[in-house]
C-alpha cells in the first residue's frame, strides 16, 4: 500500500505489479524499411511508484507511453494495467502530453470540466476540485480565460490539473515540461512533486531530461536509441520531498553522472 | 471600458456607410457635372424615386430573390457538411463521391441552368437548384479541411477520458472545425446570391435578377440600377448575418483575436 503523506521516506517495494509490460514491441511499417520502435521491453511499474523511463529522441519512449495508454496497438507482447489487458484506451488514468492539449475553444475551467462532462462524474464535485487545483498551482485568476490567454507555462499547469481534477489511480505523462523554459521546468516539477505526494499516484513519466528524472522518481528506466531497448534500471533511493538539500546533495550528482556515463556508452552523449 | 469598446465598434461600422455616402454624392454630382444621359449611368436620385415608385413591385422581388438564397444556402449547409464528414471519415466517399463532386464544380452553373429549365420548367425549384451547386462546394472544401486538421494529442486526450465516437465529434472534432466551416458558409452565402440571380435569369419570372434582365431589356437603366442596389443590399445583409453567427461561434479562434485583421 502507497503510504499517506510523504515525509523523507522512500515508498516500500511493492509484491504485485499494477502495470505489466511484457515483450513489447512496436514497429511501424514504411516504404523504405520498416522503423522498430521499440523492440522486446519489459517493465513492471508497481502501485504508487513514480517511474521514469529515460532516453534520447526516437528512442520510442513516447511510442511506449502510447502503447501503456491503450491509445495505440502493439505489434508484439502484451500490456496489463490491474491484471486487465490492455487494448483499447485505458481511462482510469490522466495523460498529460508535452503540448498541452487544451482545447482553444473552452476556457481553463471549462477544458478541466471536460473530466466531468466526459466521465460522467458529478459536476459540482469536479468543480470545486478544479477550483481548488487551479487556486494551487497559481491560476485561480485565469480560471475563465481561454488557452491562448495563458503562457505555455500556465498551460501546462492547467493540463496538469486537467489531468488530476479526477483523482485517477494512475497519471501519465509525455515530456511534460519538454516545451518550457528551465525556470518554468525547476517550478513545476516542485509543484508536480508536492501534488504527486498528496495521493501518490502511479506515474509513468516519460522524459529525455537526466536531472528530471532523477529528481522526480524512485526507479528510472535508461532505454537505448532506437530501436529502444531497456539499457539499464536505475534505483533512485533519495529521500522525499527532493527540496533543495537533495538536489545539491553528492548522492543526486552521482546519480545524474551514472545515467551520462550510460548514455556515453551508448554514444548518445560524446565529449 | 466596455462602452468604449461599443462605441469603436459603431464608429468602425459608420466608416463604410459614410464612404457609400460620399460616393453617392460623387457620383450625383459627376452625372449633373459632366450632362451623363439617363440611360447610361442615372443618378442616384432617379434611382431612388424608382425605387419609391415601385416599392411593391420591387419588395416582391426581392422577397423571392431572398427566398431563393436563403434557402439554397441552408440546403447546401445541411448536405454539404454530412457530405464532408463522410468524405472526412470514410475512405469509400473519399474515393467516389468527392471526385464527382469535384467533376460537377468544373462544369458551369450557366451552361446547365437551361438543362434545368428543360427538367424542372420555370419556377422555383431550377433556381434552388443553381444556388445549391454553386454555393455547397466551399462548404464541402472548408469542412474537409476542418474535420481532417486536427491534431492526434486532443483527440487522444478526450480518449483516455472514455469518450465514444459521438462524444468525440460533438465535444473535439466539430468545434475544432467550426472556424472553417464558418469560412466555407460565408463563400457559400456569396455563392448563393450570384447562383439565385443567374437562376432568375434563366429560369424564372420573379425575382431581382429577372427585374434586372427585363429593365434592360426596356433600357429602364434607373429601374435595373435600382434592381441591382437592392440587390447589393441584400447579399450584404445576408452576408453579415452569417459573420455575426460565426463571431458568436468562434470568438475564440486566433483569427479573431485583437489585432487580427478582421
Amino acid at each position: 500500500m502507497a503510504l499517506a503523506g510523504g515525509n523523507a521516506l522512500v515508498p516500500e517495494k511493492v509484491r504485485e505489479p499494477e502495470i505489466k509490460i511484457e515483450a513489447i514491441s512496436k514497429v511501424y511499417p514504411a516504404n523504405d524499411g520498416d522503423i522498430v520502435a521499440l523492440r522486446n521491453v519489459s517493465i513492471d511499474v508497481g502501485h504508487g511508484e513514480f517511474l521514469s523511463v529515460l532516453g534520447p529522441s526516437g528512442c520510442g519512449k513516447s511510442t511506449l507511453m502510447l502503447l501503456v495508454s491503450g491509445l495505440e496497438h502493439a505489434s508484439s507482447g502484451r500490456i496489463e494495467i490491474n491484471g486487465q489487458i490492455v487494448d483499447r484506451p485505458f481511462t482510469d488514468v490522466g495523460i498529460v502530453f508535452q503540448d498541452h492539449a487544451l482545447y482553444d475553444w473552452r476556457t481553463v475551467l471549462d477544458n478541466i470540466m471536460l473530466q466531468a462532462e466526459v466521465r460522467k462524474l458529478s459536476r459540482h464535485e469536479i468543480r470545486e476540485k478544479a477550483h481548488k487545483l487551479l487556486a494551487r498551482t497559481g491560476l485561480a485568476q485565469f480560471e475563465n480565460k481561454y488557452p491562448h490567454e495563458l503562457s505555455g507555462g500556465m498551460k501546462q499547469r492547467a493540463a496538469i490539473c486537467r489531468a488530476l481534477v479526477h483523482e485517477p489511480p494512475f497519471l501519465f505523462f509525455d515530456e511534460p515540461f519538454g516545451a518550457l523554459d528551465a525556470l518554468t521546468r525547476e517550478q513545476i516539477r516542485i509543484d508536480l512533486e508536492k501534488l504527486w505526494l498528496e495521493r501518490r499516484p502511479t506515474v509513468l513519466f516519460i522524459t529525455h531530461s537526466i536531472s528530471e528524472a532523477v529528481a522526480l522518481s524512485d526507479r528510472i528506466i535508461v532505454m537505448t536509441p532506437r530501436p529502444g531497448r531497456i539499457d539499464h534500471i536505475i534505483d533512485v533511493d533519495l529521500p522525499r520531498p527532493r527540496d533543495k538539500a537533495v538536489m545539491a546533495s553528492e548522492a543526486f550528482s552521482d546519480y545524474c553522472e551514472s545515467i551520462i556515463e550510460r548514455f556515453m556508452e551508448q554514444g548518445v552523449i560524446q565529449y | 471600458m466596455a462602452g468604449s469598446r461599443r462605441a469603436k465598434a459603431w464608429r468602425s461600422a459608420a466608416n463604410p456607410i459614410i464612404a457609400i455616402v460620399l460616393l453617392m454624392f460623387v457620383w450625383e454630382g459627376a452625372v449633373r457635372l459632366f450632362k451623363i444621359p439617363g440611360y447610361l449611368l442615372p443618378p442616384p436620385s432617379e434611382v431612388l424615386a424608382q425605387i419609391g415608385d415601385h416599392a411593391r413591385i420591387l419588395a416582391n422581388h426581392a422577397g423571392a430573390t431572398l427566398t431563393v438564397i436563403v434557402s439554397g444556402f441552408f440546403l447546401s449547409a445541411l448536405i454539404g457538411i454530412p457530405l464532408a464528414l463522410a468524405i472526412s471519415f470514410w475512405p469509400f466517399f473519399n474515393r467516389t463521391i468527392y471526385p464527382i463532386i469535384v467533376f460537377s464544380q468544373l462544369i458551369p452553373k450557366v451552361a446547365i441552368a437551361p438543362l434545368f429549365v428543360i427538367w424542372f420548367g420555370f419556377g422555383f425549384l431550377p433556381k434552388l437548384l443553381i444556388a445549391f451547386l454553386i454555393s455547397f462546394f466551399p462548404i464541402v472544401i472548408q469542412s474537409i479541411v476542418g474535420f481532417t486538421s486536427i491534431r492526434p494529442e486532443p483527440i487522444r486526450v478526450a480518449l483516455s477520458m472514455g469518450a465514444g465516437p459521438v462524444t468525440l465529434f460533438f465535444k473535439v472534432r466539430l468545434p475544432h472545425a467550426l472556424p472553417n466551416i464558418f469560412a466555407g458558409l460565408k463563400m457559400a452565402m456569396a455563392s448563393a446570391s450570384i447562383g439565385a440571380i443567374v437562376g432568375e435569369f434563366i429560369a424564372s419570372q420573379q425575382g431581382l435578377g429577372y427585374l434586372i434582365l427585363v429593365a434592360n431589356g426596356e433600357m429602364n437603366t434607373p429601374l435595373a440600377f435600382a434592381g441591382m442596389l437592392l440587390l447589393c443590399f441584400t447579399g450584404v445583409a445576408l452576408y453579415f448575418l452569417v459573420e455575426t453567427a460565426e463571431r458568436l461561434a468562434t470568438g475564440w479562434h486566433v483569427s479573431r483575436r485583437v489585432g487580427a485583421a478582421t
